[in-house]
């Protein structure tokens, strides 16, 4: 146990050594920096001296240790495009996209398995059937069609709900802000909260049938029914336990898709969150954004696959030889 | 449609019994799902359709010389108020019609699918191959990199990729290298899903008797290799090939919708569906729909044909 641990922690901390590399990489060898920041009129004095104030004369190793230096201490150097602090932005931005993350999460989690449940029970009940023929078409829909399907449903026909932006938001506590305690802000998380999480809660409803029919097959279960318990009891007490252990392992990893996806949805809803920055930053090439997404995305999914690869691990004993079937797209 | 059967070639293969035997079982199942005939149909008619676009699109949409501004924002099948001429799908904000861009937006929507998916299967069959047959330091390098890269969902990888191939060309190749940036972004964002099946596959294979008998001739590992192993884990590449296209074009569309994809200046279906958000608002439609009506059904067709082609390939299914 002790052994397994460590080698997981040592391979988690050797891909974020391999990732900081490309993200170093990026700084020194993609565009020049100097003439980004700069604007068309310059001298050579200004493009000398920004050169010093940024490091960039100094020699390779130099730069690479002082990279891995200040990156662990969160510090990405300022954005080339608006050379403010890119620690800082991200902050600013951060809430938002883990407010948006959380709640589909959290729809996908309730959604997908109440669905999942309702057509293993329902196995050729019409409902179940329009139900699973629905998911289908929902996993061929790419996530921005469905953001764009549904600001023309609820925005532009009906107009009951924004198309864009947060809505109003709070202050919490120095830098969090929150949509969660104004109507506007309510009001906004629901659309994109709903294209980000359509996806998973196909992916966790399908499963959560999978599994769910698996079970109910078994011995045990015709033994409980045979004692004369109650539908309600076998399907919730002693099929649903059984089925919750890889959906919760699926669901952590999806969390780190969950946060990738967020860029999609930000971008079609506008919503003002890290997603949302990391596009605006490819686009101009803004290299220190890239840079510290990449890190700060890497950490969040190297972390969230170790915590459920040591979960599972510890939650199920059979599962402990082979473990490659939770992973998907 | 005898037109759409004979324009997508034939395999020029020496016609081995074993092939054909094949081949007679795979039409066969062939003719048995009506919805793998439908969506074949579909995918032939847009493909031929992409492939002939300056032959049956009734405008070229970048010959500034047949654009008519006072054409547009034409809806479908109206006449136009001031010129009078009608467009079957209507115009955009600049009196393109909608028809033709969508025909040749098709056209680089599945030229970079295709290059995609090709690039990502020569990669990833040809490390798959590596890992599987010489094993040791090799197996351990490919793998653990496929693993790092898994770890990121592929349009993550590829929207970086974008973004560093972004920074390396000057500024004004940029819009002209776009489309081949797309290509290897979504190309190498795509490829370990080929290197685990092959690994897989080959690791099978290289224990078997023909495998031993061809190192005992003394053939090259390399020969072996491509000459004997391939054509026995072909199969599944196929599979993964047609299923890792519908999922190219969309990710292609993406990146393109997001504004790291094909330039406005040559639109692909996720440009056009980007250009035509900003009219939803105001009510013109059609130039959002079509466009994005197309994408699905490009990808769904050939998502039903990949389904239809796992189970046909599948012998222990039949």
């Amino acid at each position: 146990m002790l052994a397994y641990v460590i080698r997981r922690v040592a391979q988690s901390v050797l891909v974020l050594f391999v990732v900081g590399l490309v993200a170093f990489s990026m700084f020194r060898f993609v565009g020049d920096p100097v003439d980004n920041m700069l604007g068309q009129e310059r001298t050579q004095a200004d493009i000398e001296r920004l050169r010093e104030t940024l490091g960039l004369d100094q020699p390779f190793p130099v730069q690479y240790w002082r990279f891995l230096e200040q990156a662990a201490q969160g510090n990405f150097g300022l954005s080339y495009r608006q050379g403010r602090p890119v620690a800082e932005i991200l902050m600013e931005r951060l809430p938002a996209t883990l407010e948006l993350a959380f709640v589909s999460g959290l729809l996908a989690l309730v959604g997908g398995i109440a669905l999942g449940i309702f057509t293993a029970i329902r196995r050729r009940g019409l409902a179940a059937n329009a139900i699973m023929t629905l998911s289908l078409v929902g996993v061929s829909l790419p996530t921005f069609l469905i953001g764009i399907l549904l600001i023309y449903l609820f925005s532009v026909e009906l107009g009951w709900l924004p198309s864009f932006g947060r809505g109003e938001v709070t202050g919490l506590g120095g830098w969090w802000t929150t949509g969660f305690l104004t109507q506007s802000g309510l009001k906004a998380l629901i659309l994109p909260a709903i294209t980000l999480g359509l996806y998973q809660m196909t992916l966790i409803m399908r499963l959560v049938r999978t599994e769910m029919l698996e079970v109910l097959r078994t011995d045990y279960i015709r033994f409980a029914r045979a004692r004369g318990l109650r539908d309600r009891a076998i399907n919730f007490h002693h099929a649903l336990k059984n089925t919750l252990v890889p959906v919760i392992t699926i669901t952590g990893l999806q969390l780190g898709s969950i946060i990738a996806f967020a860029i999609i949805t930000e971008t079609v809803f506008q919503w003002p969150g890290v997603g949302l920055l990391f596009i605006n930053a490819i686009q101009f090439v803004d290299i220190p954004v890239m840079a510290a997404y990449l890190m700060l995305i890497s950490v969040m999914f190297v972390g969230i696959n170790l915590i459920v690869d040591l979960l599972y691990f510890a939650i199920d004993p059979r599962l402990r030889v082979d473990r490659t079937a939770g992973r998907g797209t | 449609m005898t037109e759409a059967g004979s324009a997508t070639p034939p395999a020029p293969r020496p016609p081995g019994r074993l092939r054909r035997a094949w081949h007679s079982d795979f039409l066969w199942s062939f003719r048995r799902a009506p919805v793998a005939m439908v969506s074949f149909l579909v995918v032939a008619v847009l493909v031929l359709a992409a492939l002939l676009a300056p032959l049956v699109a009734p405008h070229d949409p970048f010959d500034p010389a047949t654009l008519n501004l006072m054409n547009g924002f034409t809806p479908p099948g109206e006449p136009n108020a001031f010129t009078g001429e009608s467009f079957w799908l209507g115009t955009d904000d600049q009196g393109r019609d909608v028809f033709s861009t969508i025909l040749y937006g098709m056209r680089i929507s599945l030229f970079v699918g295709f290059s995609a998916v090709l690039l990502a299967m020569v990669l990833g069959v040809l490390l798959g191959l590596l890992a599987g047959y010489l094993g040791g330091w090799t197996e351990t390098i490919i793998m653990r990199v496929a693993d790092v890269q898994l770890t990121f969902p592929a349009i993550l990888v590829a929207m970086l990729i974008f973004g560093i191939a972004k920074g390396i060309t000057p500024p004004e190749y940029r819009d002209q290298m776009a489309i081949w940036v797309l290509i290897l972004a979504i190309g190498l964002s795509d490829w370990v899903q080929f290197a685990r099946v092959v690994r897989g596959a080959t690791l099978v294979e290289k224990n078997k008797e023909y495998v031993q008998a061809a190192r005992l001739v003394g053939r090259s590992p390399f020969a072996i290799m491509t000459r004997h192993i391939l054509p026995n884990v072909l199969n599944p590449v196929l599979v993964i090939a047609t299923i890792s296209l519908a999922l190219a074009i969309i990710a292609e569309a993406t990146l393109s919708f997001l504004g790291v994809g094909a330039p406005p200046t040559k639109p692909s279906l996720g440009t056009l569906i980007r250009i035509g958000q900003e009219f939803m608002f105001s009510g013109e439609w059609w130039i959002l729909f079509f466009p994005a009506l197309t994408l699905l059904a490009l990808a769904l067709s050939i998502n039903l044909l990949g389904d239809w082609l796992r189970d046909a390939l599948n012998p222990r299914l039949r």
